[in-house]
């Protein structure tokens, strides 16, 4: 009992952030719905799920994010494994590249895509525009970097000695991977890959811009209905499938990511050269470079055009407010951007990290196991649920002492640090998981007290992975674009932000400085993960 | 040894913390805003869409006639900006609202979310008012465009073609699968395409939609996917010659030898006209009420046209050179009563969409 206690007690602090910044705007907006005149009529909210429509809508969503998602897991898994346990050159360079799609802004990538599968597109032969083709390779363009980062920094701490064992008693290397290397990997699979199916389910931007407006999905439905229906019941009857869709899932991943024995043998790889087995994977690699290269290449080279001729002239003005398109120049937008990413980034980590040790402490009793598991699905939450029910719901319900936030700047770090909160819980969580408890009861013992068995027992273990979250929360905040043009202030806007009013503007120096703000942003990107790939800390010692 | 280590550890966490909000927001401590417990207010919150935007100088100039600090919020297109408005009728998130548009000012007036103004109109701008309902001039229209088709001259010209001059002509098989347009649902300029549709063909528009659709029109997200992606004068070089846009457009396709590439097809377009209010429950009503009046300055209005692409209400104020020569505005536009889009609007949108998606 005092276990559990002690238990709710340090989950406190995260699961009051996520109540006063999650389940209350979404509550306050899923109310309006179920109480339309002040008087509870529910009617109306189960008259929608019954419409063909609503059906169709849930149909796609689910089809569409399952295959964006085996994609994603297909191609990612490979490049995990290359670009994590193998000795290349760059290989640091093309981590740090393939998590630019990540940030880019859905409008640009869109733009970009359609400008390669567009009728006049080099890829318009095959005739992919507008179809659900389309869209899942946008959504797998754009997650891939998720499969590859976190199942990465799980292969990169699993002992290569089993492995070694199982291949020197004549297993295949097929074999080893499948019965030696997939299993140990599996909770860190599992993890990506629920992630970037949420991620897929809610993304907006992809299913618009590239399905030709024929395919509407959950989040794009409720896009409509709220902003421009204002038929806030059939809204809350989305909102509601959503919760009840992540929720289902959620307990599917949980209980495919259980594993009898969740600990695991770590000890950090040295990378090693390439052999003649390793070819097709780094074939994979390479083309799977090719496919996130492309459309980023068509931004690159969209970005030096000025007229018919080739010109620096969309960067030079990046120092201007475009033909009048823009409130601050571009380059503000970015120190702004990079402020905001700051801030998201260690919020997200310190609610995170709280969360991950909560979540993977050993259990005692069936009562504490099922406390602890609530936990890790509710922080999942804020991935599933949309961006526009969330942006709406800060409206309504923050809006009085004492949560009258509605104007504070510290709003839209909160709001892209609860986006990022489960990646850096999905990413860590199976590190922690694999920690043998033997080990802290060990130092325990010799007289540790918990904040040293923490320091010396989890956080050597935890420092890779930790990274890779830092990173991630990094990424996701510069390119979050959703919830922040809604909460972000015209003086404090972002990146993304100022290129979806770029892009909307007329006229061709608001076009190319889009395009040219958007290479901009990805370079930076790939600077920020290449310098946090860097970072060591050699008191830390096993690293 | 060990604990001199984990010391140092725990130092270089606490240094990095430091280090990092330094360059934080929540550090940067540039949030002190004059705040107006008991004294009289101090600045105005103007509401507004995310096309809001005019020079530094002339926001400057407000603040320096009116005494106020002027704070923008801006977010979403104009649907959105009602609908946040309607859902927060009880704690309104400033004091005037500009950018709710003829499409959408039914729903901002009959939401009873436009408090009670007595602004003069200057010359000219009254020819724009909403003619529904009794409290219809609380809203001050600022600035007018036009949705039109948009032609490539220059393409037409290569190949010989005529291009069409009105909404029958782009169903005319002549001009199978040269037509973009943004989409009805998703767009403002969409909608108003969708009205100006309604407005020619009365209850007979859905059957005019089949024929455009079966005609190989392209339906896309937004403007900037139909302009920039698709038509063949836009950003990325499309391969569509017809385009929904506005009426300004032309003045931004200049060929640099005294022309513009494009035109805008006057017998196709539907007038939107964006208006500005004082929101009920606005903390500083006074404040909002001198900001409504600036909108109507000639300063403003002026500036109107090269930040928001829209022309000015006031017909005694100059356009910029390339606007007079290139932005024709059409003499009658398609128009559909407010109040007949304000009921109709989501059965037309609904039924659109079950026609374009077949």
């Amino acid at each position: 009992m005092r276990r559990t206690l002690a238990l709710l007690g340090l989950a406190l602090g995260p699961v009051l952030v996520l109540g006063v910044f999650f389940v209350l705007p979404v509550g306050g907006m899923v109310a309006r719905g179920f109480w339309p005149d002040g008087g509870f009529d529910p009617g109306g909210v189960v008259e929608v799920l019954t419409r063909p429509r609503t059906g169709r809508v849930v149909w796609f969503t689910v089809w569409s994010s399952a295959v964006a998602t085996l994609v994603s897991v297909a191609l990612g898994l490979p490049a995990a494994y290359v670009l994590h346990r193998l000795d290349l050159p760059l290989r640091r360079a093309v981590r740090a590249a393939l998590l630019v799609p990540f940030v880019l802004p859905t409008v640009v990538v869109g733009v970009a895509f359609r400008q390669l599968l567009g009728e006049s597109g080099p890829l318009g032969g095959l005739g992919l525009d507008g179809t659900p083709v389309a869209i899942v390779a946008g959504l797998a363009f754009f997650n891939v970097a998720v499969v590859i980062r976190s199942v990465g920094a799980a292969w990169e701490g699993l002992d290569p000695r089993p492995a070694e064992a199982a291949a020197a008693l004549g297993a295949s290397p097929l074999q080893v991977l499948r019965t030696v290397t997939l299993p140990a990997l599996r909770p860190a699979i599992v993890s990506a890959a629920s992630v970037v199916f949420l991620f897929c389910a809610t993304s907006f931007g992809v299913v618009l811009t590239l399905g030709g407006l024929r395919y509407a999905s959950v989040e794009t439905e409720i896009y409509l209905l709220t902003t421009n229906l204002l038929d806030l019941q059939a809204a809350a009857a989305l909102s509601v499938v959503q919760l009840v869709a992540i929720t289902v899932l959620l307990a599917l991943a949980a209980r495919l990511r259980a594993v009898p024995d969740p600990t695991v043998a770590r000890r950090t790889a040295r990378p090693r050269a390439v052999r003649r087995s390793d070819w097709p994977q780094v074939l994979a690699t390479v083309l799977l470079l090719a496919l996130v290269a492309a459309p980023v290449l068509t931004l690159v080279l969209g970005s030096l055009r000025v007229g018919d001729a080739w010109s620096l002239g969309n960067y030079r003005a990046l120092r201007s407010t475009g033909e009048g398109a823009l409130l601050v120049p571009v380059t503000e937008a970015l120190v702004t951007s990079l402020r905001t990413a700051v801030d998201a980034t260690w919020m997200s980590l310190l609610l995170g990290l709280v969360v991950a040790v909560v979540v993977t402490r050993r259990s005692r009793t069936p009562a504490e196991r099922r406390v602890r598991s609530v936990l890790d699905g509710f922080f999942m939450l804020p991935l599933g649920v949309s961006a526009v029910t969330l942006g709406f719901g800060f409206l309504i319900t923050l809006d009085r002492p004492p949560v009258d936030l509605r104007d504070s700047a510290l709003l839209v770090p909160v709001a892209q640090a609860l986006v990022a909160l489960p990646l850096v819980v999905r990413t860590i969580v199976p590190v922690l998981g694999g920690i043998d408890d033997r080990q802290r009861q060990a130092a325990a013992s010799l007289g540790a007290g918990p904040l040293r068995t923490l320091a010396t027992v989890d956080l050597p273990a935890v420092w890779r992975p930790l990274l890779a979250a830092a990173g991630f929360a990094f990424a996701a905040s510069l390119g979050e674009f959703g919830a922040t043009a809604f909460l972000a202030r015209d003086e404090r806007a972002t990146v993304p932000v100022v290129i979806f009013r770029l892009i909307g503007s007329p006229g061709a120096m608001n076009y190319g400085m889009a395009l040219a703000a958007s290479v901009v942003l990805a370079a930076t990107t790939a600077v920020v993960m290449l310098a946090v790939e860097r970072l060591r800390v050699p008191s830390l010692g096993v690293l | 040894m060990r604990s001199v280590r984990a010391l140092a550890s725990t130092a270089l966490v606490g240094l990095t913390a430091t280090a990092v909000t330094s360059c934080s927001l929540v550090g940067g401590g540039d949030d002190d805003e004059p705040t107006s417990e008991g004294g009289t207010p101090t600045e105005v919150v103007l509401v507004t869409h995310e096309s809001f935007t005019l020079p530094d100088e002339v926001l400057a100039a407000f603040e320096e006639e009116s005494g106020y600090r002027l704070e923008v919020r801006s977010a979403g297109d104009a649907g959105s900006l009602t609908n946040r408005l309607v859902l927060t009728e009880d704690a309104p998130l400033g004091d005037v609202v500009f950018g709710v548009d003829n499409t959408f000012a039914s729903r901002a007036l009959e939401e009873g979310v436009i408090a009670d103004t007595d602004v003069e109109r200057p010359a000219g701008a009254a020819a724009y008012d909403l003619e529904t309902g009794d409290a219809a001039d609380d809203l001050v229209p600022v600035d007018t465009g036009n949705v039109c088709v948009n032609v490539d001259d220059t393409w037409f010209a290569r190949e010989g073609l005529e291009p069409p001059a009105d909404l029958d002509d782009l169903a005319d098989p002549a001009y199978r699968d040269l037509l973009v347009v943004p989409g009805a649902t998703t767009s403002s300029p969409g909608l108003a395409f969708l009205l100006a549709t309604v407005a020619e063909y009365g209850d007979g528009w859905p059957a005019y939609w089949e024929r455009l659709v079966d005609n190989g029109a392209k339906l896309v997200d937004g403007w900037s996917d139909a302009y920039q992606v698709d038509f063949t004068q836009g950003g990325g070089k499309g391969d569509r010659p017809i385009v929904v846009s506005y009426d300004s457009s032309p003045a931004f396709t200049l060929d640099g030898e005294g022309g513009t590439t494009t035109s805008a097809l006057l017998d196709t377009c539907f007038r939107q006209v964006e208006y500005a209010g004082l929101l009920e429950g606005a903390a500083n009503p006074e404040g909002g009420e001198a900001l409504l009046e600036f909108l109507l300055t000639p300063e403003v209005q002026a500036a109107l046209p090269e930040s928001m692409y829209v022309f000015p209400v006031r017909d005694d104020v100059e356009l910029p050179a390339d606007w007079a020569r290139f932005a024709e505005q059409p003499d009658e536009p398609y128009a559909v009563d407010p109040a007949d889009i304000a009921e109709n609007r989501d059965a037309w949108l609904r039924e659109w969409s079950d026609v374009t998606t077949r």
